[in-house]
């Protein structure tokens, strides 16, 4: 089989990653910066701070990439790019530095969606069979996304307030836990019972919409008030309440749409996928689902890495979707709604 | 030395393409601001009319500032990754004196400002000599105020220029006679200037680690230093 290249960049947020992925399903490098530990002293991403911390990196990190899988530019068939969405300023990094690699050596520039990225991080464990559900949540996303076919990004159901991986942080920061949250309260709620039965945001309607402000209020509330009278929760129990709350949304909901859309893959992705008390749940969810192949992202690639984008990058490749030297950042970019 | 010199520090956006001190072609734009869509672009036509390919580049230089933060970015994102992919020289050469080479008569005395926001200014002040501006008072972010009295307490006449909208009337009270005024296009960014002034510097030793020169912290860093005098704050990138 003929070996196709390419040089990934992901920039949208605190990670500057480049990759260098064979045929879209072999990773060959995969370097991440993280600023993780420079916006902690902060208590969450600062965009100018980011785009500072993302130009230091970025040749670094293609310097590395290249060397680690052992190519030359000559090698190279394609660079692909996170374009959206995401910090507009840190977008714009892996942007520029993406078109000037594909300028300078003349080579096709795919533009690739975050949050297509994310989904394809599943690739790494088996070919993506279509139709598949994908359910897609992280710091800046909760989102139900139907493929149809490769290249087909549908979105069934999103939040409409906080994402899934935003009410972690801030309940995390309640207790005391610095962002990222999710790690630390996942770890938490394991030690705990759900004892404060926190209200789920689950009406009978048809719709696949999550909404997690109100459970975030509900356990916010809960704290202050014993803070007020003097009494002191149990933080184990807050994790698991607030956790099983969360899991208990996420799992209905995909459950749901599973029932009116009949796939053959479901696919758990972003930041939030990483957290193991969503993945036992909806492990044991999918025993209900013989036909539902259940792929669950790698644990190391949960995170943004530029290894996801060379995935999302390579159907791109293949369907041709290339971008040229004028393409932008997108921090708003979304898939579209699907025609109802 | 084959040369591709791009500014896009500021509103102004320019490109030259250079076979030493010879233009091969250059481009200025000012009417857009969106230069993450346009620099590329520009690029690739201003090196297909000087009949280069990338690959024949020696050497790229770079107004790596003061300026507007993401215009700087762009810039120097584009100039260094352009520099280590195709394994060549950069340079990087102060955005303020790349406008104070717009002027050639010795030994004048040119001080250059961006506008800061709240009175504050981006500034440095330069004399020509030998075709070149030579720093006297160096770039910095600084409140206009406390610029004006050492502009005046150089004592002879000086060509400013920059934005001056805010300033002009200011200026022209403290320095009197020896405020000159020249025409707005002198004000102007040009990639030849820069192209001219980078040719005879040194190529920086490690491209890698090449930034903007924003001579300004974030208010996040700036803050959080004030609180933390003791703490390091170089290490906090970590390759996982």
């Amino acid at each position: 089989m003929e070996r196709h290249l390419i040089l990934a960049f992901e920039s949208s947020c605190d990670e500057t990653s480049v990759a260098v992925i064979e045929n879209g399903e072999k990773i060959l490098s995969n370097i991440v910066a993280t600023q993780i530990k420079s916006h902690q002293r902060f208590g969450g991403v600062v965009p100018e701070v980011a785009s500072r911390h993302h130009i230091e990196q970025i040749t670094d990190c293609i310097d590395l990439a290249m060397s680690e899988a052992s190519v030359t530019y000559d090698d190279l068939s394609a660079v692909a790019v996170t374009y959206g969405p995401g910090l507009v300023g840190a977008l714009l990094i892996g942007v520029t530095a993406a078109k000037t690699v594909a300028y300078a050596h003349d080579l096709p520039l795919i533009p690739v969606n975050h949050m297509a990225g994310h989904i394809y991080a599943a690739r790494y464990v088996k070919p993506i069979e279509f139709p598949a559900l994908a359910l897609l949540v992280s710091g800046g996303h909760t989102e139900l996304v139907y493929l149809a076919g490769p290249g087909q990004f549908e979105i069934i159901g999103e939040t409409r307030d906080d994402a899934a991986g935003e009410a972690y942080d801030k309940i995390g920061r309640v207790l005391g836990i610095n962002y990222p949250a999710g790690k630390e309260v996942d770890r938490l709620a394991h030690l705990g019972k759900d004892a404060f039965n926190f209200p789920r945001a689950m009406d009978d309607s048809d719709s696949f919409d999550f909404s997690f402000s109100g459970l975030k209020s509900a356990f916010i509330n809960t704290v202050h008030h014993a803070d007020q009278i003097g009494e002191t929760l149990n933080r184990e129990d807050l994790a698991a309440s607030f956790q099983q709350a969360v899991v208990d949304v996420l799992a209905d909901k995909t459950v749901r749409a599973l029932d009116a859309y009949p796939v053959k893959q479901l696919i758990l992705a972003g930041g939030v996928a990483a957290n193991q008390g969503l993945r036992d749940r909806l492990d044991s969810e999918l025993k209900a689902f013989e036909n539902v192949d259940f792929i669950k992202a790698p644990l190391k690639l949960c995170g943004d890495n530029a290894a996801m984008i060379g995935a999302a990058g390579y159907v791109g490749y293949q369907l041709k979707q290339f971008g040229d030297m004028s393409l932008n950042a997108d921090p708003s970019l979304e898939f579209d709604w699907i025609a109802s | 030395m084959k040369i591709l010199a791009l500014d896009t520090s500021n509103q102004t956006l320019s490109v030259a393409v250079m076979l030493d001190d010879q233009v091969l072609a250059t481009t200025t734009v000012t009417t857009t601001k969106k230069h993450a869509t346009q620099l590329l672009p520009i690029i690739q036509s201003a090196m297909s009319a000087a009949k280069l390919k990338p690959a024949d580049l020696d050497r790229v230089i770079v107004a790596d500032g003061p300026g507007s933060y993401t215009g700087l970015r762009i810039g120097v994102t584009t100039a260094k990754t352009l520099a280590d992919t195709l394994a060549i020289e950069l340079v990087g050469v102060s955005s303020l004196a790349t406008i104070a080479a717009n002027i050639i008569n010795e030994p004048q005395l040119v001080a250059v400002l961006f506008d800061g926001r709240n009175d504050n200014v981006f500034a440095g002040v330069y004399r020509i000599e030998n075709g070149v501006p030579v720093s006297v008072i160096k770039d910095q972010h600084i409140a206009f105020e406390k610029l004006l009295p050492q502009l005046k307490a150089l004592s002879e006449p000086i060509v400013v220029l920059g934005d001056l909208d805010s300033f002009t009337e200011r200026l022209k009270t403290a320095l009197e006679a020896n405020f000159i005024e020249y025409p707005i296009e002198l004000s102007l960014p040009s990639a030849v200037q820069l192209g001219r002034l980078g040719q005879r510097e040194t190529p920086v030793s490690d491209v890698n680690s090449f930034v903007p020169r924003y001579l300004r912290l974030t208010k996040a860093e700036a803050d959080w230093q004030k609180q933390h005098p003791e703490e390091d704050s170089s290490d906090y990138v970590e390759k996982v």
